[in-house]
C-alpha cells in the first residue's frame, strides 16, 4: 500500500493566529495615532471613557460569537437592551428594590432568547427572520411598557456602577464585568467540551448530530444566553446613561456583529475565537476614541463601523480565494467541493 | 452506420481511485443500449462525463462522427444530449411547464414569454407521453415518478439526439415503468440513441437492443441482448477479483439486536432480523432498496411507523442518535464527509466527539487525555497520519474511514452498524477495514454491514439479508451464498423462491 | 402502517384555499380590517385619511418590491432604509440650492439609488460575501453619507419649491399620484418577473441554485441585477419620501427596513427564496400601513405598532413553515402509497 500523501493544511495566510496578530498591529497603530492626536489620549480618564463606552457591545459580542459560530445570528439583542431598561425602570418605579428587579430583568432576557431559540430550532425557521421579527417585537414591548417616558432617577450606587471606576484606578466596574464574562466564555469555548460541541455544530450540523451532539438544545441555549446577556447589557446601559428610554440600544446589533466578525469569526460558522473578539472590542473602542479626538463627530462613526464590518469580511474572503487559487496552481487540479461552501452568496 | 455517440479510450481518476479506465461505448441511432454493472462499476461517472459534469482525463468523444468536448451541462444541452438523472433536478417553486422550458421558453412578438404557448407545448409533450399532468402546477409536492416524467419531457423538448436515462425506474411503480418503456421505444423510433443505465436485468432484456457491462471502471463486454441471458449477464457483472480478508469463524453468542416487522414512512416495510453477539449480518440490495433507511431508524435519526426493536431482549425506541449511542449502538454512516466526520477537526477531536461528556465529566478538556484516548483507538486500526492532531480532511479515504470506525469504537458499542464501510477506499485500506471488522466481531460485537460490494458481503457475512424494494427478498446463510444468488434476489428475480424467506421472530 | 388521513375539515379547506394564495388572504384581511376599523372610527374611510394611508403604503410598496426581488434570490437587503434616507435628503438639498429643476433633482436621486444598489450587488457577487453582512455594513455607511451631506442641518419644507409637498396628495381622476406610481411600478416589475427570461431566472436562482448552475444560469449576474433594481426602487421611494414629509432629517427613514422586510414576508415572499409575487409584497405594504393608520384613528397607543409588526412577521413566517411542512408531509405520504 502506498502511503497517503500527508501534507499540512495549515497555511500561514489564513490561520487564525495571523488574524489576531493583524488585530494587535491594528490596535497598536491606532494607539500610536491616538498619542499623536492628543496628549490626553493616554490619560487614565480617557482610558476609562473609551472602555466603558463599548462595554454593552463588548459583553453582547461574547454570546453572539458562539451563535455565529454555530451558523445562526441574533439580530434582536439591541431591542432586548431597550426592553431590559424599560422593565428595570418600571419595576423600580413600582417600588421594587433594584437588587430584586435585576434578576427579574435577566429572566425576561432569557425568556426572549428562549422564544428566538424555540422558533429557530423547533419551528425550523431561519434565525435571520426570527430575530428580525423579535427585533421589532422586543422594541415594541419596550415602547408599550415605557411609552415616551424617560426614567432618569436611579440610586447612586447604580449609576456609579454604570460609569464609575474602581477606587482611584482607571478601571470601570463594567470592564470588570466584561473581563469576568470574557474569561468565562474563553474558558468554556476553548477549554471545555461544550465549546467543542458548539464548533462542531458550526462546521457540520449533520456530523455533529450523528455523533450524538444535542444540536437543537445547544442552539436553543445559546439564544437564551444571548437574551440574558443582552438584558445585562441593557441594565449596564441604563446605569451608564442613568436613563431608561424606549430607544435604548438602537443600532447596537450592527456594532455587536461588526465586533464579532472583526474578531475573525466566520459568518458562515464553524470558526472563531474569544481572544480575537476581545481584541476587536478594543480596536473598536480605540478607533471611536481616536476619531473623536480627530474631531470626527460621533454621527460619522457609523461609516467607520460599517466599513470595518465589510472589510473584516472581504479581507479573509480575498485571502481564501487567493489561497484557493494558489493551491489550484500548485496542484493543478480543482479544489474539493467542500471548500467552496464559504463562497455561497446566500443569506 | 455512424454512431450517434462514440466514446473511445475514456479514463477518469478521482484522487486515488480510478473511476474509469480506457472504456469505450458506441451508441447507434435508433438503438436502446443498456449500461449495466455493480455499484461502483463506473456507470454514473460515464453518464456524468457525457452530461458535461466531469471532464475525462483521456479519450475521445464523437457525436454523429464529429469530435467534441462537453465542457458543461449547458453545452451538453446545446448539443442536444439529454440526460435524465436518477435524482430529478427541478425547481420546486416553478410550474411543470416552466421547468421544461426555463432556458428556451417560447416567446411572442415582444420577445416576452408566451405562457399559453408554453403550457400548450408542455401539455403536448405529456400527451405524447400519454400522461396526465397539470402543467401549470408547481413541481413542489409532486411524486418522484412525476418529477422523473418531467425530466423526460424536458429531454423530449430538446429534440434530443442522445438520450441518457440514469436508473430511471428506481422510484417508479410497475405501471409507471411500463409507460416509460413505451415512451422510450417511441423515442428510439425517431432515431435517437438511448443509453439506459439500470440495475434491473429484466428491464434490460425487456427494453434494450444491446448491452454493455462495466466492472471496476473497465469495459467487459458489449453484445446484443438476444445473445445474452440473465445468468451470463450476472456473470459478467460479478466475479471481481479482489483480495479479501474473510471473516474468521467465531462462536456466536446471545441475540443482541432483534428487529421485528419494522417499517418506516417510505423506505422499507415489515423487515425482521436478528443479530447475535459475534455475528456479522450482511445487508445486501440495490441502491434505494431501503438498507440505509433501516440503519437510520435503528440509530434514532428517523422514526419508525411500525414494528419493534429489541436490544438485549428489551424493547427500545431511540428519538435521537445520542440516546442510541448511550444504549450501545454505533452507526458508521454512508456519507463519510457529510455525516461521519467533521472534516476540519483533527483525528483526536473527531474520535472523542461522541464521548466528550463521558470522558470529561467535569467539563474541562485535557488535550493529553484526549490524544491518549484517540491514539488508543486509532493505533490498533493503523490510521496513517502524522499524528492524532492532523486534520482528517488531509487523510486518504481509507484512513478517514478508519477514523470514523475508531470514533465509534471509542463509544464502546455492542451493536455496530456499518453503511458501505469500504466505498471510495483503496484496496489496501479495504483489506484492513475487513480485518478490523472481523476482529471486532470476534470480540463479541453484533455487526450489521450494509454493502453494495458483493464480494465483500460474501466474504464478511455470517448471514446475508437481501432487500428488494424495501422488503426482505431473501435470507441466505454463509454456506449457501453466491454472488449470483444475492444478485438475483436483489434484482427481484427470484421473488417466488424467496417469498417465504423473510422469517418471523 | 401510517394512520389513514381523514378528510380535512371545513376550516382546513378554507385555510388551505387561503394559504395557497397569499394575495387572496391579504385582500380578505385588508377588507376585514377596513370593515372593523370603520365601525369603530368612521373617519377611517374618509378620503383624506385614505389618501394618507395609500401615500405611505405606496412608498413602502415600491421599496418592498425591490426587497421582494432580492429575497426571491435568497438574499436580503438591510441597507434600503439608508438608501431612502440618503436619496430623500440629497434631493432636498439639491432643491434647496436651486441648481437643478425638480425633475432633474428627482432623476439624480433615483440615479444615486441605483448606484448604491450596484455597490451592494458588486460587493456581494465579486467577493462572494453573504448579503446580510454587506448590507448591514452599507446600512450604516449610506447613513453616514447622509450625515456628511447634512452637516448637522435638516432640510425644511420652507426650503423647497412652493406646493412641493402637495404632490403627495395630488390626484389624477381621483386617484392619488403616489398610488398611480406604485401601481405602474407593480405592473412593470410584475411583467418583468412574469414575462421575461430574466424574471424567471430570478425565481430559478432562489428556488434551486444548484439546478440553475447546471442549466448555465449566471446566478451572480442575476443577483447583481436584482440588487441594482432594489437600489433603483429604493431611490424612487426616497424621492417620494422627501415629497411626503417635506421636512427631512439626517435620520429620516431610520428603522423602516423592518417594515419593508415585514411587508415582503407578510406578502408571501418566502425568505427561503424562489417564491412570491410583487403584488403580494405591495399588498403586504398596504396591510401594514393600514394597521399603522388603524391604531391612529382608533386612538390606540402608537407604541403598539412595532410590537405588532414583530408579531406579524413571526406569524407570517411560522405560517409559511407550517404550510410547507404540511405539503411535504403529504408528498411523503403520496410517495409511500
Amino acid at each position: 500500500m502506498t502511503a497517503p500523501a500527508v501534507r499540512s493544511r495549515r497555511l500561514p495566510l489564513a490561520s487564525l493566529a495571523r488574524w489576531e496578530t493583524l488585530l494587535v498591529i491594528l490596535l497598536v497603530g491606532l494607539l500610536v495615532a491616538g498619542t499623536q492626536l492628543s496628549r490626553f489620549f493616554l490619560s487614565a480618564n480617557n482610558f476609562a471613557n473609551l472602555t466603558s463606552s463599548v462595554m454593552e457591545v463588548a459583553i453582547m459580542a461574547l454570546p453572539m460569537t458562539l451563535i455565529i459560530i454555530t451558523g445562526d445570528i441574533d439580530l434582536s439583542v439591541e431591542s432586548m437592551v431597550g426592553l431590559a431598561g424599560a422593565v428595570l425602570g418600571t419595576l423600580m418605579l413600582a417600588g421594587l428594590p433594584l437588587p430584586l428587579a435585576i434578576p427579574i430583568v435577566l429572566i425576561v432576557g432569557g425568556l426572549g432568547g428562549w422564544l428566538n431559540g424555540l422558533l429557530v430550532t423547533r419551528a425550523g425557521l431561519p434565525a435571520l427572520v426570527v430575530t428580525l421579527g423579535t427585533l421589532a417585537l422586543f422594541r415594541g414591548l419596550a415602547n408599550v411598557i415605557l411609552g415616551p417616558t424617560v426614567i432618569s432617577v436611579w440610586p447612586d450606587w447604580f449609576t456609579e456602577f454604570g460609569f464609575g471606576t474602581i477606587a482611584k484606578s482607571p478601571i470601570p466596574y463594567t470592564l470588570v464585568v466584561f473581563a469576568v464574562l470574557a474569561a468565562v466564555f474563553w474558558l468554556v469555548t476553548h477549554g471545555t467540551w461544550l465549546g467543542r460541541q458548539v464548533v462542531a455544530i458550526g462546521k457540520s450540523k449533520d456530523a455533529a448530530r450523528y455523533s450524538g451532539v444535542p444540536v437543537a438544545s445547544l442552539r436553543n441555549w445559546l439564544f437564551i444566553l444571548s437574551g440574558v446577556v443582552a438584558a445585562l447589557a441593557g441594565i449596564i446601559l441604563a446605569a451608564r446613561f442613568s436613563s431608561a428610554r424606549n430607544d435604548n440600544g438602537t443600532g447596537m446589533t450592527l456594532t455587536v456583529v461588526t465586533v464579532v466578525l472583526l474578531g475573525g469569526v466566520d459568518i458562515n460558522g464553524g470558526k472563531g475565537s474569544i481572544p480575537g473578539v476581545v481584541l476587536a472590542v478594543f480596536v473598536l473602542a480605540v478607533l471611536q476614541n481616536v476619531l473623536r479626538l480627530a474631531g470626527v463627530s460621533s454621527e460619522f462613526q457609523g461609516i467607520a463601523v460599517g466599513l470595518l464590518l465589510v472589510f473584516s469580511v472581504i479581507v479573509p474572503q480575498l485571502a481564501r480565494q487567493a489561497k484557493a487559487a494558489l493551491d489550484r496552481a500548485r496542484r493543478g487540479r480543482r479544489p474539493p467541493a467542500g471548500s467552496m461552501a464559504a463562497g455561497e452568496i446566500n443569506v | 452506420m455512424t454512431p450517434r455517440l462514440e466514446l473511445t479510450g475514456i479514463s477518469k481518476r478521482f484522487a486515488a481511485t480510478a473511476a474509469l479506465t480506457d472504456v469505450a461505448l458506441r451508441l447507434l441511432p435508433g438503438e436502446i443500449h443498456a449500461l449495466v454493472g455493480e455499484n461502483g462499476a463506473g456507470k454514473s461517472t460515464l453518464v456524468k462525463t457525457i452530461a458535461g459534469v466531469h471532464q475525462p482525463d483521456a479519450g475521445e468523444i464523437r457525436l454523429d462522427g464529429e469530435r467534441i468536448t462537453i465542457p458543461s451541462p449547458a453545452a451538453a444541452r446545446a448539443m442536444r444530449i439529454a440526460v435524465v438523472h436518477q435524482e430529478p433536478r427541478l425547481f420546486p417553486d416553478l410550474s411543470v411547464a416552466e421547468n421544461i422550458f426555463l432556458i428556451a421558453p417560447p416567446t411572442d412578438r415582444l420577445h416576452t414569454i408566451a405562457w399559453r404557448e408554453m403550457r400548450r407545448r408542455a401539455a403536448n409533450l405529456f400527451e405524447q407521453l400519454d400522461v396526465k399532468m397539470d402543467v401549470s402546477a408547481p413541481v413542489r409536492g409532486l411524486s418522484m415518478a412525476d418529477q422523473q416524467l418531467i425530466e423526460i419531457a424536458k429531454a423530449l423538448s430538446l429534440d434530443a439526439r442522445v438520450l441518457i436515462l440514469d436508473e430511471p425506474t428506481a422510484s417508479l411503480s410497475t405501471h409507471e415503468v411500463e409507460r416509460l418503456f413505451t415512451i422510450v421505444r417511441r423515442t428510439k423510433e425517431r432515431g435517437v440513441g438511448v443509453l439506459f443505465v439500470s440495475h434491473r436485468l429484466d428491464e434490460v432484456f425487456a427494453l434494450c437492443d444491446r448491452a454493455t457491462v462495466f466492472r471496476d471502471g473497465r469495459h467487459v463486454i458489449t453484445a446484443p441482448t438476444s445473445e445474452l441471458t440473465t445468468a451470463s449477464l450476472v456473470r459478467h457483472m460479478v466475479g471481481r477479483e479482489v483480495s479479501l480478508f474473510p471473516k474468521e469463524a467465531s462462536t456466536l453468542g446471545e441475540p443482541l439486536l432483534e428487529v421485528r416487522g419494522l417499517s418506516d414512512a417510505a423506505g422499507f416495510r415489515d423487515v425482521s432480523f436478528t443479530v447475535r453477539a459475534g455475528e456479522i449480518l450482511g445487508l445486501a440490495g440495490l441502491v434505494g432498496a431501503g438498507r440505509t433507511e433501516i440503519a437510520r431508524v435503528l440509530f434514532g435519526i428517523e422514526s419508525r411507523t411500525a414494528g419493534e426493536v429489541l436490544l438485549d431482549g428489551k424493547p427500545v425506541n431511540f428519538r435521537s442518535p445520542s440516546e442510541a449511542l448511550r444504549a450501545g449502538i454505533a452507526y458508521v454512516p454512508e456519507d463519510r464527509h457529510q455525516d461521519g466526520l467533521v472534516l476540519d477537526f483533527s483525528i483526536a477531536n473527531n474520535i472523542t466527539l461522541p464521548i466528550l461528556p463521558r470522558l470529561f465529566p467535569r467539563l474541562l478538556l485535557r488535550a493529553r487525555v484526549e490524544d491518549e484516548v484517540a491514539r488508543s483507538f486509532s493505533e490498533p486500526l493503523r490510521v496513517r497520519a502524522t499524528g492524532v492532531g492532523q486534520a482528517v480532511s488531509a487523510l486518504s479515504g481509507g484512513n478517514q474511514q478508519k477514523v470514523v470506525i475508531a470514533k465509534w469504537l471509542a463509544t464502546k458499542p455492542r451493536v455496530l452498524i456499518l453503511d458501505e464501510p469500504t466505498r471510495g477506499v483503496d484496496i489496501g485500506a479495504k483489506v484492513e477495514v475487513h480485518r478490523i471488522v472481523s476482529e471486532l466481531a470476534a470480540t463479541g460485537l453484533a455487526i450489521v454491514m450494509i454493502s453494495s460490494d458483493l464480494p465483500e458481503v460474501l466474504a464478511m457475512s455470517d448471514r446475508i439479508l437481501v432487500l428488494h424494494e424495501g422488503r426482505v427478498a431473501a435470507e441466505i446463510a454463509r454456506s449457501d451464498a453466491s454472488e449470483e444468488r444475492v444478485m438475483f434476489a436483489a434484482t427481484g428475480q427470484v421473488e417466488a423462491a424467496a417469498a417465504g424467506a423473510g422469517h418471523g421472530g | 402502517m401510517p394512520k389513514t388521513q381523514g378528510q380535512p375539515g371545513m376550516l382546513g379547506r378554507v385555510t388551505g384555499a387561503l394559504g395557497r394564495s397569499r394575495e387572496l388572504t391579504l385582500v380578505a384581511l385588508i377588507v376585514l380590517m377596513c370593515a372593523i376599523v370603520s365601525l369603530g372610527a368612521p373617519q377611517f374611510l374618509s378620503i383624506s385619511n385614505l389618501d394618507q394611508v395609500t401615500a405611505m403604503a405606496a412608498i413602502f410598496a415600491i421599496a418592498g418590491i425591490g426587497e421582494a426581488m432580492v429575497v426571491m434570490t435568497k438574499n436580503i437587503d438591510l441597507s434600503v432604509e439608508s438608501t431612502i434616507g440618503l436619496v430623500a435628503f440629497l434631493v432636498g438639498v439639491t432643491l434647496r440650492q436651486g441648481d437643478l429643476p425638480v425633475p432633474a433633482a428627482w432623476l439624480l436621486g433615483i440615479g444615486v439609488g441605483l448606484l448604491l444598489g450596484m455597490v451592494n450587488g458588486a460587493v456581494i457577487t465579486v467577493f462572494r460575501i453573504p448579503s446580510i453582512v454587506v448590507t448591514l455594513g452599507t446600512l450604516s455607511i449610506f447613513r453616514g453619507l447622509v450625515f456628511i451631506i447634512a452637516g448637522g442641518k435638516e432640510v425644511n419644507l420652507s426650503d423647497l419649491p412652493a406646493g412641493y409637498a402637495n404632490l403627495a396628495t395630488d390626484t389624477v381622476l381621483g386617484v392619488p399620484v403616489f398610488v398611480i406610481v406604485a401601481v405602474v411600478i407593480v405592473a412593470i416589475v410584475g411583467l418583468l418577473l412574469w414575462k421575461t427570461r430574466f424574471g424567471r431566472q430570478v425565481y430559478a436562482v432562489g428556488s434551486n441554485a444548484e439546478a440553475a448552475a447546471i442549466l448555465g444560469i449566471r446566478s451572480r449576474l442575476v443577483t447583481f441585477a436584482v440588487f441594482s433594481i432594489a437600489g433603483l426602487l429604493g431611490g424612487i421611494a426616497g424621492v417620494m419620501w422627501g415629497i411626503y414629509f417635506g421636512t427631512i432629517y439626517a435620520t429620516s427613514a431610520s428603522g423602516v427596513v423592518l417594515q419593508i422586510v415585514a411587508a415582503v414576508v407578510v406578502g408571501g415572499v418566502s425568505i427561503a427564496g424562489g417564491t412570491g409575487t410583487v403584488v403580494g409584497a405591495a399588498l403586504g405594504a398596504l396591510f401594514l400601513a393600514l394597521i399603522n393608520n388603524a391604531l391612529l384613528v382608533l386612538q390606540l397607543p402608537q407604541e403598539l405598532l412595532q410590537a405588532i409588526y414583530g408579531a406579524v412577521i413571526l406569524v407570517a413566517v411560522s405560517a409559511d413553515a407550517l404550510l410547507s411542512r404540511r405539503n411535504k408531509g403529504q408528498a411523503a405520504q403520496e410517495a409511500a402509497r
